[in-house]
């Protein structure tokens, strides 16, 4: 089952190269539902079942595969954006620095002392490298909308850290990470909007009136 | 009866939202906030147990946060009845059903003993208070408003993270990964460090980006300058207090572990008198009057922080302080509110001599600056002199010294700004709006000032020691 596990676990961290070096929205936003979606399945894969676990995965299938990439595409759709990312730098620079981040994810989660039972699995460089790939979304994007999808992929960095934990969050706490997720992407989406009426784009490098003289 | 106070402002978010019309719907938010703090002062006299799980319970730190938070409502949602009949031209639906909503998620983080509920509750703070900071709608507020989800949002996730590096930490140490505070603090010193390292790095980062502690206060000028006065003020005494809640268990957990907390207090001490300094820096000549008030806020912030760095005596000055920055950040923010409907203007070229227009809000404007500064006979300056003298006492003379430095300076900066406000010459091209000091808008910061003015002068004898208390949990154990 571990290596089962494994093999998503290198997927995921297949589709932030993805998320880093597409150019297109739409595509951009897929990838990163797939993302959702594939960590969705795997506290299936790894915990024995139970109903409580039925619960969490419908769950999280249905947050981050469905309602938020639809709510990230209405976003879209109604701000009538242009197809490209509009990176500050561009996407072979992006690239080569993911892949320096999730080097440095596996050298980092070799000397972090780990239980046991975790050492051999990828669970901690995947999450710390997904999670860097988040931040470099975020911090190397123009668009707001690209800076709400490496927020996603941030959270889904820390989502997979979370499953080394399996009694530590009840179903109540996780469901309202979930919930907050979605009520956080939702508003969000909202405020895409109003940028976009306000500005007549969502580039965030307009968003500079505020600052001190 | 913590359902109640939790479950409360939640039926009156749904009548908000049910109520038809503008006029009718803010006094939903006093028919909330009045109940809301009869069955706080009830909570604070008769504590209930603890829940069977221990995940909820409402410990004197807690109630401390609480009993701010409820006396700040109270106030903001009266003031907000004066104010939003001035603003009848955009509804009001969002920010009524926003505040109400904020008010219970708030309560739910004073009462959780569960630190992954405290996160959730931590996080709808941040959500339910983006629309409210863009009731204005125009391009500035837009702006501040996205800044704000996005630093906070990320920051939170942060500690998240770092939320989960701890329960990791327990799993390490063999036993069942926990998030309860309670086994936490019983089982803190067999963590291991290193996680625990990293765990207290994330968590200070991310809640501390929520409290807006230098460096990471980059969102609060925006959010604050461009956000309506009643919101300013319930983001600097509501969620600012949250979130050192947040970093307060944190704290706990550091003392529990036994060595790890000196780490902890001197990155504490370092970003406070950081926050103070940038804070000192930006505060003179700023050109916007709500703006210097977030880096007031700053100021305080850091004030927080460096008293529990210290440690010791200053702790209960932290936790005094916690509740008299909140209470004077409420009179500033809506007097400031105010004078800012009555001028359509927040630029300091602007708004002179308010004084002679607006003599209750602007007269309110200046105490509350006096109070802010810690000048006696207001409360913070009782706070502030508790952290500053245990800081000389302990022999932190370094510490202590540039916090007084400090101080002095963001006195005179917020002078330059405040006095000129108040009291200069009007310019005669002034624009003239219809509003004027009404009762409901003067009143509830009046009440504010009476409020901290008495606990300057005379401390009751229950509430000192429930802070007493309070300070007793975060005191070192050798």
């Amino acid at each position: 089952m571990d290596s089962l596990a494994d093999q998503l676990l290198v997927l995921v961290m297949l589709f932030n190269f993805i998320v880093l070096g597409s150019s297109r929205m739409a595509f951009c936003i897929r990838a990163a539902a797939v993302q959702g979606v594939i960590l969705g399945v795997l506290p299936g894969i790894i915990h024995s079942f139970s109903w409580h676990l039925v619960a969490i995965t419908t769950g999280i299938i249905a947050a981050k595969g469905i309602v938020i990439p639809w709510l990230i595409s209405d976003a879209v759709r109604k701000a009538g954006i242009k197809r490209e990312v509009e990176p500050f730098i561009g996407y072979v620079p992006t690239l080569i620095l993911g892949a320096i981040v999730t080097a440095l994810a596996f050298v980092f989660a070799e000397r972090l002392p780990l239980a046991p039972e975790h050492r051999d699995l990828l669970f901690v460089p995947a999450a710390i490298a997904t999670l860097m790939t988040g931040f470099l979304v975020l911090t190397t994007r123009r668009k707001a909308i690209s800076q709400v999808i490496g927020y996603l992929v941030l959270e889904n960095g820390i989502f997979i850290f979370s499953l080394l934990l399996t009694t530590a969050m009840p179903v109540m706490v996780e469901a309202g990470v979930l919930l907050d997720l979605l009520v956080g992407i939702f508003v969000m989406g909202i405020v895409i909007n109003h940028i976009s009426r306000e500005f007549s784009s969502i580039d965030t490098s307009r968003l500079s009136a505020l600052r001190e003289e | 009866m913590l359902t109640a106070a939790v479950l409360l402002p939640l039926v009156g978010a749904l009548a908000a939202w049910i109520v038809p019309g503008n006029r009718l719907r803010p006094l939903v938010l006093p028919a909330v906030a009045i109940p809301h703090l009869v069955l706080t002062l009830a909570l604070l006299a008769w504590t209930p147990p603890p829940s069977p799980q221990g995940w909820i319970h409402l410990d004197p730190l807690g109630k401390i946060v609480l009993l701010s938070i409820s006396i700040l409502f109270l106030v903001c949602a009266v003031y907000a009845v004066g104010y939003l009949a001035y603003r009848r031209d955009r509804s009001n639906r969002v920010l009524c059903m926003g505040m109400l909503a904020c008010l219970s998620a708030m309560t739910l983080v004073t009462a959780s003993q569960h630190l992954g509920l405290l996160w959730v509750a931590v996080e709808t703070t941040t959500v339910t208070m983006a629309p409210l900071i863009y009731f204005n709608r125009n391009a500035r507020s837009i702006e501040a408003t996205w800044k704000y989800l996005l630093i906070c949002s990320v920051g939170i996730a942060l500690a998240l993270l770092g939320l989960f590096f701890l329960a990791y930490a327990t799993l390490v140490a063999q036993r069942d990964a926990t998030l309860l505070l309670g086994p936490i603090l019983a089982s803190a010193r067999e963590l291991n460090p290193g996680w625990l390292h990293a765990s207290f790095i994330f968590m200070l980062v991310g809640f501390g980006s929520k409290m807006g502690i230098a460096p990471l206060h980059s969102w609060k000028p925006d959010a604050y300058g461009e956000a309506p006065g009643l919101v300013g003020a319930l983001l600097a005494g509501g969620l600012v207090n949250c979130a050192f809640l947040a970093i307060l268990r944190v704290y706990q957990i550091s003392l529990a572990a036994g060595g790890e907390y000196l780490f902890f207090q001197k990155a504490l001490l370092a970003m406070g008198l950081l926050s103070m300094g940038f804070a000192a820096v930006f505060m003179a000549r700023q050109a916007d009057f709500k703006r210097m008030l977030a880096y007031s806020s700053v100021e305080h912030v850091g004030i927080l922080a460096v008293a529990l760095g210290l440690g010791k005596g200053a702790l209960f000055g932290a936790l005094f302080h916690l509740l008299n920055n909140g209470l004077t950040k409420g009179v500033l923010f809506l007097s400031s509110g105010n004078i800012h409907r009555s001028y359509n203007s927040k630029s300091t070229e602007v708004v002179r001599g308010a004084l002679g227009r607006l003599p209750w809000s602007a007269g309110l404007f200046l105490a509350g600056f006096i109070a802010i500064t810690g000048s006696p006979p207001f409360s913070p300056f009782v706070s502030e002199f508790t952290i500053v003298s245990s800081a000389f006492v302990e022999g932190r003379y370094l510490a202590g010294g540039l916090f007084l430095l400090f101080l002095a300076i963001v006195f005179i900066g917020m002078a330059l700004t405040v006095l000129p406000l108040v009291m200069g010459e009007p310019p005669a091209d002034a624009e003239r709006t219809d509003y004027r000091d009404r009762l409901l808008t003067v009143g509830p910061p009046l009440a504010l000032l009476g409020l901290i003015l008495m606990l300057g002068v005379w401390l009751p004898e229950p509430f000192q020691r429930l802070l007493r208390d309070g300070a007793a949990l975060l005191e070192a154990r050798p």
